[in-house]
C-alpha cells in the first residue's frame, strides 16, 4: 500500500506513452507511463479526461427532480444513481419504511440492471481478452471476434443484456433513464401481463448465468498463475452487507475489511457515512480518492465491487449463487483473494445472484399491489447508499425549507476505486513493460487490469469547483513542452 | 350564420365571429399553438398557429374567418417557420426534458415532436434564470418561460388577482411577480387559481409532484399532440 510509480522524479527527462482513449471501458479515461531510455517504468498513471459537474448544478432544483436528474451520470448503470438518490429523498420525506410493494419494485429495477451491465461487461468487454489472450489478434480482439468464433456465447451476452434492460423497462418505464422510483416509493406496480412475460424467459436467463459461471471459473482455473497474479495488491475492501450478513445489492449497513479479511467496521448506519471515509483530492486527475478516516490516507484506501462484496457478506441468499460463491471462497484457500481478474469470477456469481432474485420476484404477489407511497415527518439531509455494479454508490444531499438541494455530495463505484486500479496498472507495468519495448499487446494487459474493475469513468468525475485542472502541451515525440495547472 | 372556408383543401364551416383557430379546432383540424387557448382571449405573440390566407401570412388565433377564405396550414414551407420559432422558443430559456417533471405532459415538447424537430438548431443563450420556490405549494420555474402570457391573462381575467405579468422588452421580457418582494409567497397565489392549471410548460408547477405519473400515462405518451388539441384547455 504504497504510492510508488505515481510520481517520477524527474519527469522532463522521460519518455511518454499514453493509451487514450481506454478502450472497452464506460467513458472516456487515459493512461500515461513515463519511460526512461532502457524503458524502465517510473512513473504509470489512470487519468480521468472526463469532467461532469452534477454536484453543483443540482444545487438549487427542487428535491423531486434529483432521482430523475442525477441519473443522467450515466447511461449504462443509471438506475444506480436513480436508486441510490431516491434513497437518500426518501429520508428527506420522512419515508423511514416503504410499502411492500415499492420496494420490491425498486429491487426488481435494480436486480434487472445489475444483470444487464455485468452481462455487458463480461460478453461485450471483457470476453476477448478472456476467450483470446492478452496480447491476440487486435483485429480479432472484440465482439465480433467473439461472435464469430463463440456465436453461441455472444448471443447469450446480448440476450442476457437484453433480458435486464427489459425488466428496467417494465419497473422504470423506459431502459435507460426512466423515472420509476419517487421520493417516498416507486410510481407504478408491475402488471401481470409484464410479469407473465419476464417469466417467460427468467428460468433460460438463470440456466445461461449458470453457464457463465462456469465458463469464467474454467477461463480462471485454467491458468492460475496468469489470473491468481495478474495486476495483484492487497487492500482493504467495503460493501453494504444485508440482514444478516447477507450479499445485498440494494440496502444494507456498511461493513470493511483489511487486506487479510479482518473487520475494520461493520453494522455501519450509512447516514453516519462521512464519520468513516474522507475524499482525497490529488493534482493530476479528476477522480477523488476515498479513503477510511480512520487507517489514514496512505494505507486507508479500499476496492469495492464484485470482489469485495462476494468475500464481504456471510453468505448468499439464493442457492446457485451461495454454491458458487462457497466454490470460489474454496479456491481462494479461505484468506481473501486479491487477484484482480478475479473480478469476472464474482461479477459472474452475482450476475446468478440477481437472476435468481429476480425469478423469486417475479413469483411475489406484492409487485402487483397498488400501495405505492409513504411519507412522514420532513427532513433537512439525507444519505442513500446502494451497491451498484461496479461497488458502493453514496448519494448526500441536503434540501432547505423551500423544497431546494442546497447541498449534493455523490461518492460513486469508480471512485472508490480510483487508487486499487491505479495500484493494479502500477503492478503490471512494472512486471510486463519494464526494460521491454512497448507493443499494443503489452498495452492491452494495462487496458485488462483496467477493465477487470469494470470503471465507469463518466460517473467518476460528477464534481465541479473542487478539482484542480492540469493542461499538457506535448510535442509529436511526446515530450512535454509546456504545461499549466489551476489548483 | 354559417359559413365555410378551405383548409387545406378542406371545407371548414364557421359562424360570424369565430377565429380560423376557433373554427379549425371544432372542426377536428389541429393548427399548432402555444399562447393561443380557447378560454382566454388571443394574444397573437407566439406566432406558431401561423397560416396562409390568400397567400399571406397571418396568426390563425386572431384572423376571424371570412367566408372563401384559402387556408394553407400544414404546407412544409409553414411547418419549416414554425420549427424554426419553436427552435428558438429552446435557445431562448433552458428546456432540459431529460429532467423536467413536465415532460410527457408540456405542450412545447409535444409541438417540437409535431414538427419533427431534431435540434435546437440554434445556440444556446443559457440564460440565468431563478427558481421561485418560496410558496409553500407551488414551484416557479423561470427557466422554462416562454412568455405565453396565459397565467397573466388567467390570473387578471378570471381570477381577478393580477399576481403575474410580463416586463422588460424585445428579448429582455420576462415574467414576474406581482408582489415588492417578487416573491410567490407574498402574493394572494393558490394551487385552485386557473393562472396555476393553464402554464403549457413547466414554469408553474405544484410541489412535491414530480415524477408520479409513469411514462406511458403522461398526457403526451397516450397521443401525439395533433389529437389531443381539442382538450389543451383542459392541460
Amino acid at each position: 500500500m504504497t504510492y510508488q510509480l505515481e510520481t517520477a522524479a524527474h519527469p522532463e527527462t522521460l519518455r511518454r506513452v499514453a493509451i487514450d482513449p481506454v478502450s472497452r471501458v464506460e467513458g472516456h479515461g487515459k493512461v500515461t507511463i513515463l519511460l526512461d531510455d532502457q524503458n524502465k517504468v517510473h512513473q504509470v498513471r489512470l487519468h480521468i479526461v472526463e469532467f461532469r459537474g452534477f454536484e453543483k448544478f443540482i444545487q438549487g432544483r427542487p428535491y423531486w427532480e434529483v432521482p430523475v436528474m442525477v441519473q443522467r451520470l450515466c447511461g449504462i448503470c443509471p438506475v444506480s444513481h436513480h436508486l441510490a438518490a431516491s434513497k437518500a429523498l426518501d429520508v428527506i420525506v420522512g419515508a423511514k419504511k416503504l410499502t411492500a410493494t415499492a420496494e420490491k419494485m425498486r429491487r426488481l429495477m435494480h436486480y434487472g440492471q445489475m444483470l444487464q451491465s455485468h452481462a455487458l461487461h463480461f460478453f461485450h468487454l471483457c470476453s476477448p481478452d478472456l476467450l483470446f489472450g492478452f496480447d491476440s489478434d487486435v483485429t480479432k480482439r472484440n465482439i465480433v471476434g467473439v461472435a464469430m468464433a463463440h456465436p453461441e456465447t455472444a448471443k447469450r451476452g446480448v440476450l442476457l443484456r437484453r433480458f435486464g434492460q427489459e425488466v428496467i423497462r417494465v419497473t422504470a418505464g423506459k431502459r435507460v433513464h426512466g423515472t420509476g422510483a419517487i421520493p417516498g416509493g416507486v410510481n407504478k406496480a408491475l402488471t401481470v401481463a409484464e410479469r407473465d412475460e419476464l417469466l417467460k424467459d427468467i428460468y433460460h436467463i438463470v440456466q445461461w448465468s449458470r453457464d457463465a459461471v462456469q465458463l469464467i471459473q474454467k477461463v480462471h482455473t485454467q491458468d492460475p498463475g496468469l489470473y491468481n497474479s495478474f495486476g495483484i495488491f492487497r487492500s482493504n475492501f467495503m460493501s453494504i452487507v444485508g440482514n444478516n450478513g447477507d450479499l445485498d445489492f440494494y440496502h444494507g449497513t456498511l461493513r470493511a475489511r483489511d487486506d487479510n479479511g479482518k473487520i475494520i467496521f461493520d453494522h455501519v448506519d450509512y447516514q453516519q457515512y462521512n464519520q468513516y471515509i474522507e475524499e482525497e483530492v490529488r493534482p493530476w486527475s479528476y477522480m477523488k480518492f476515498p479513503y477510511f478516516k480512520s487507517i489514514g490516507k496512505e494505507h486507508g484506501w479500499y476496492k469495492v465491487g464484485p470482489l469485495a462484496r462476494v468475500q464481504n457478506c456471510n453468505q448468499i441468499s439464493t442457492p446457485f449463487a451461495e454454491h458458487e460463491r462457497k466454490e470460489f471462497v474454496d479456491y481462494a484457500g479461505g484468506s481473501p483473494m486479491h487477484a484482480p481478474l478475479a473480478y469476472h469470477w464474482t461479477r459472474m456469481i452475482e450476475m446468478l445472484h440477481a437472476a435468481e432474485v429476480i425469478k423469486e420476484l417475479l413469483h411475489d404477489d406484492d409487485l402487483l399491489g397498488s400501495d405505492l407511497m409513504v411519507q412522514g415527518e420532513r427532513q433537512m439531509e439525507g444519505v442513500g447508499v446502494i451497491e451498484a455494479p461496479r461497488g458502493t454508490l453514496f448519494h448526500h444531499y441536503r434540501v432547505d425549507e423551500n423544497d431546494l438541494v442546497t447541498m449534493a455530495n455523490l461518492i460513486v463505484s469508480t471512485t472508490n476505486n480510483n487508487q486499487a486500479m491505479n495500484e493494479a496498472i502500477r503492478h503490471v507495468a512494472r512486471r510486463y513493460l519494464h526494460g521491454r519495448e512497448v507493443t499494443e499487446g503489452l498495452l492491452n494487459h494495462i487496458e485488462v487490469a483496467i477493465r477487470a474493475f469494470d470503471p465507469c469513468l463518466s460517473c467518476a468525475t460528477h464534481a465541479l469547483g473542487k478539482m484542480p485542472l492540469e493542461v499538457e502541451l506535448v510535442d509529436p515525440e511526446g515530450r512535454i513542452v509546456h504545461s499549466l495547472s489551476r489548483s | 350564420m354559417s359559413h365555410t372556408f378551405t383548409l387545406d383543401g378542406k371545407v371548414v364551416p364557421f359562424v360570424d365571429g369565430q377565429t380560423i383557430i376557433q373554427a379549425a379546432s371544432a372542426a377536428g383540424v389541429f393548427i399548432p399553438h402555444l399562447c393561443y387557448h380557447p378560454e382566454f382571449k388571443p394574444h397573437g405573440s407566439c406566432k406558431l398557429c401561423t397560416v396562409k390566407v390568400n397567400g399571406r401570412h397571418t396568426a390563425s388565433c386572431t384572423m376571424r374567418a371570412a367566408p372563401g377564405m384559402v387556408v394553407e396550414s400544414e404546407t412544409e414551407e409553414i411547418n419549416a417557420e414554425r420549427r424554426a420559432l419553436t427552435q428558438m422558443l429552446f435557445v431562448e430559456g433552458n428546456h432540459f426534458c431529460p429532467s423536467c417533471e413536465k415532460s410527457g405532459n408540456c405542450q412545447l415538447q409535444a409541438t417540437a415532436y409535431h414538427l419533427g424537430m431534431m435540434s435546437a438548431h440554434y445556440d444556446h443563450f443559457f440564460p440565468n434564470r431563478a427558481v421561485d420556490a418560496s410558496h409553500p405549494e407551488a414551484l416557479l420555474d423561470f427557466n422554462r418561460c416562454i412568455l405565453c402570457s396565459l397565467c397573466v391573462r388567467a390570473s387578471r381575467d378570471v381570477d381577478g388577482k393580477n399576481v403575474f405579468g410580463l416586463s422588460g422588452r424585445g428579448i429582455k421580457t420576462h415574467l414576474i411577480v406581482n408582489a415588492k418582494s417578487g416573491q410567490l409567497a407574498d402574493t394572494d397565489f393558490t394551487l385552485a387559481d386557473k393562472a396555476a392549471q393553464v402554464c403549457p410548460v413547466g414554469v408553474i408547477l405544484k410541489k412535491r409532484q414530480g415524477f408520479a405519473v409513469p411514462i406511458g400515462e403522461r398526457k403526451y405518451d397516450k397521443a401525439p399532440i395533433s389529437e389531443t388539441a381539442e382538450t389543451t384547455e383542459g392541460r
